[in-house]
């Protein structure tokens, strides 16, 4: 049984949905992301975990008790605020003591409980400050500290790492993993940083207008996405979009607008006609210019397609296409190519910069051609 | 040339200050006429000798300097203006308790209140300021006398119970209604003005730690009002220590305060140094008692914060 069970969850507000029919089991010692964009409704999923706002519908199970009758201050769940909610009144220390002093921990422990929660947190010798004598990062982790110290079963943290900057956020998230692993806690996270989401999480469930779209490990969802809005908002990716023109053997087939016969590897038994998409990461698709010029770059010599003049060829296991470089852009460890083909379709490619200080493989106008493997998209119908 | 740089920012600043000084000699101009001055000629006054038809004696007589302690040692000799003070002190103090208690919670209805009802609601907190303050005392003799529906039903209930009737009106009780009545705005206004900043997220954030409704307000919301409670109980005290009009008109003769032994020592007796004696010893009480009220707050706040640990 899982710890925490979400069953076909609804919250409406007035005519707005913002949680619809949403399901999700939690395991114990599970760090799981909500991600999702911009009121998609994961606060109002945490705030219904948390017990601050009700369900219409469903309910919330939490080892296999139905929490709806019992208030916020007896769900054995934690809360840690964006704006941190630090009581600006009480010391570090008072602050972590706080949830000891209510569950009627006996005053002789409080000491020993609140200088393990400073350790876990890294705050050592900083527990007679005041949360205004606090960076931002500290007061983070003071908000973290006073969640965990009463060991809670599930931990929520919303968006917590949102206020601070990139290089605070990174140093953070890995010491969240560490602190979850060292603590056992279960842990419900809130995102709308797909990397974030990605690099943390055990599973992650993907919403959109209060629903989930996919529920998977991090893995899976970036290279298995199983709908075009999941494709989309994780990661940079092509969608090739048209009918289908064959399925079979585990291979289907598309006319993908502005480019041709695609085919991608794909179990799904679809009829023929039906419009389908193909995910494509910018990363799978190899990139060579099409002549064969003495000193040509080429990106992956060894698997260099035989080209047809109509753009297309047709080697049994790949997909070649031909087009232009329109556009480049360095962003350091890598540079993206914008190639045009013939017929319009714009698809984005990544080049690593790695070799020798190579940063530029093609300039702007540069005749390419593009290669990827059957298994290297993925099919959504 | 670092010398010009330095000079031109000390011009600049120089002229800053000077500008600091024109927008604030105006209220200091006022001050020192209607307040340092008068202040110091009640001092003086404190120590000179009152003239034969009330006033002051000349300052110079037979040319000596007409200067004693009289005054002083006759309101430490006879113990009964300590005892007028004292019961000044206490009804002040009474007054503060029952404004707190009855503001504290229209406060914070008004602060939780939804935004656009908050204006009015304050405005009917300050309507009474309206109309005049003499005329609402007088209203209170018309409320509580001894034909009006309230002294009939208290008196109704009591003889219920084979109790002599009483008086509401010209009692002490009277005297302490409207006083309550009279400076309940002024503990209602610092105390929403404290209770509308907080932040709801940090009582969220106490209740999602385990604290039910009386612990939030008892750890979170109390503690972090207590600026407005200090701000609304100097309001309130200060005033309600001098004050005579309302004995003068609702109280007995048993309920001269202060105040109204301050007025006929002016007015009616005559001896303006031994009034002027009685209003420094009041200034210098509500300074003191103020001062006291801060430096206690301030050291429980601090203890409350950083004791948290010991005192769980
Ligand atoms: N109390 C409320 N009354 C009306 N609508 C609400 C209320 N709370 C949330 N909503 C709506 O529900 C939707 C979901 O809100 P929610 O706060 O859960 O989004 P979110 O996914 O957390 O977004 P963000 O990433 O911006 O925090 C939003 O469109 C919001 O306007
Ligand atoms: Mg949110």
């Amino acid at each position: 049984m899982a710890l925490l069970e979400i069953q076909n969850v609804s919250r409406r507000f007035g005519d707005f949905t913002a949680v619809d029919q949403v399901s999700i089991a939690i395991e114990a010692g599970e760090f799981f992301t909500l991600l999702g964009p911009s009121g998609c409704g994961k606060t109002t999923l945490l705030r219904m975990i948390a017990g601050f706002d009700l369900p219409d519908d469903g309910r919330i199970l939490l080892n296999g008790e139905d929490l709806a009758d019992r208030p916020p201050e007896q769900r054995p769940v934690r809360t840690v605020f964006q704006s941190y909610a630090l009581f600006p009144h009480m010391s570090v220390e008072g602050n972590i003591a706080f949830p000891l002093q209510m569950a009627k921990t006996p005053a002789a422990e409080v000491p020993a409980k609140v200088q393990a929660a400073l350790e876990d947190v890294r705050l050592i010798g900083f527990g007679k400050r005041y949360p205004h004598e606090l960076s931002g990062g500290q007061k983070q982790r003071v908000a973290i500290g006073r969640a965990l110290v009463t060991h809670p079963a599930v931990l929520l943290l919303d968006e917590p790492l949102a206020a601070l900057d990139a290089k605070l956020r990174e140093e953070m998230q890995i010491e969240l993993i560490n602190l979850q692993k060292e603590v056992g806690i279960t842990f419900v996270y809130v995102t709308h940083d797909q990397t974030e989401a990605l690099a943390l999480s055990h599973r992650i469930a993907v919403m959109n207008k209060g629903r989930v779209e996919q529920l998977d490990q991090p893995a899976k969802i970036y290279s298995f996405p199983t709908s075009r809005f999941v494709a989309d908002f994780i990661g940079k990716c092509n969608l090739l979009e048209g009918p289908v023109t064959a399925s079979g053997n585990g291979v289907v087939t598309i006319d993908a607008e502005g480019l041709g016969p695609v085919r991608v590897a794909s179990s799904a038994a679809v009829t023929g006609g039906k419009s389908g998409a193909i995910a494509l990461r910018p990363e799978k698709i190899r990139v060579a210019t099409s002549t064969s010029a003495v000193g040509a770059t080429i990106a992956e010599p060894d698997r260099r397609p035989e080209a047809k003049p109509d753009g297309r060829s047709d080697t049994e296991s790949n997909n070649h296409f031909r087009g232009t470089v329109t556009d480049h852009l360095y962003l350091g460890d890598v540079t993206v190519y914008i190639v045009s083909t013939p017929q319009g379709c714009k698809l984005e490619t990544l080049l690593a910069n790695s070799g020798a200080g190579r940063t530029k493989f093609f300039e702007v106008g540069d005749a390419v051609e593009m290669s990827w493997s059957v298994d290297a998209g993925h099919f959504i119908s | 040339m670092p010398g010009t740089s330095s000079h031109s920012a000390m011009t600049s600043r120089s002229s800053e200050r000077f500008g600091k000084w024109l927008v604030s000699a105006p209220p200091l101009v006022y001050l020192l006429f209607f307040f340092a001055i008068p202040s110091l000629i009640m001092v003086l006054a404190s120590f000179r000798t009152p003239g034969e038809f009330g006033g002051l004696s000349p300052l110079v007589e037979d040319g000596r300097l007409d200067l004693n302690l009289d005054s002083y040692v006759r309101f430490f000799t006879e113990s009964v203006y300590a005892q007028i003070f004292v019961k000044s002190v206490w009804y002040a103090l009474l007054t503060t308790l029952f404004c707190l208690l009855l503001a504290y919670p229209l406060a914070a209805l008004i602060a939780r209140s939804p935004k656009k009802y908050r204006d009015l609601l304050l405005l009917l907190v300050i309507l009474p300021f309206w109309s005049n303050f003499l005329i609402r005392i007088y209203a209170w003799m018309i409320i509580l006398g001894p034909n009006a529906a309230m002294a009939r039903a208290v008196n109704g209930v009591l003889s219920w119970f084979g109790h002599e009737p009483v008086a509401l009106l010209f009692s002490s009780f009277a005297v302490l209604v409207c006083l309550v009545y009279v400076h309940l705005p002024f503990m209602v206004l610092p105390l929403y003005a404290n209770l509308e900043k907080h932040d709801q997220a940090l009582l969220d954030a106490a209740q999602d730690l385990g604290a039910n409704g009386w612990q939030r307000f008892r750890r979170i919301t109390f503690p972090l009002s207590l600026p407005g409670v200090y701000a609304g109980a100097a309001l309130v005290f200060i005033p309600a220590l001098g004050i005579f009009a309302i004995p003068d008109i609702l109280g007995g003769p048993e309920d001269s305060l202060i105040g109204n032994i301050i007025k006929q020592q002016f007015l009616e007796t005559r001896d303006w140094p031994f009034g002027s004696v009685l209003s420094i010893v009041l200034t210098v009480a509500a300074l003191v008692l103020a001062g006291l009220a801060a430096w206690v707050g301030r050291s429980q706040l601090g203890t409350r914060s950083s004791g948290a640990l010991s005192r769980a």
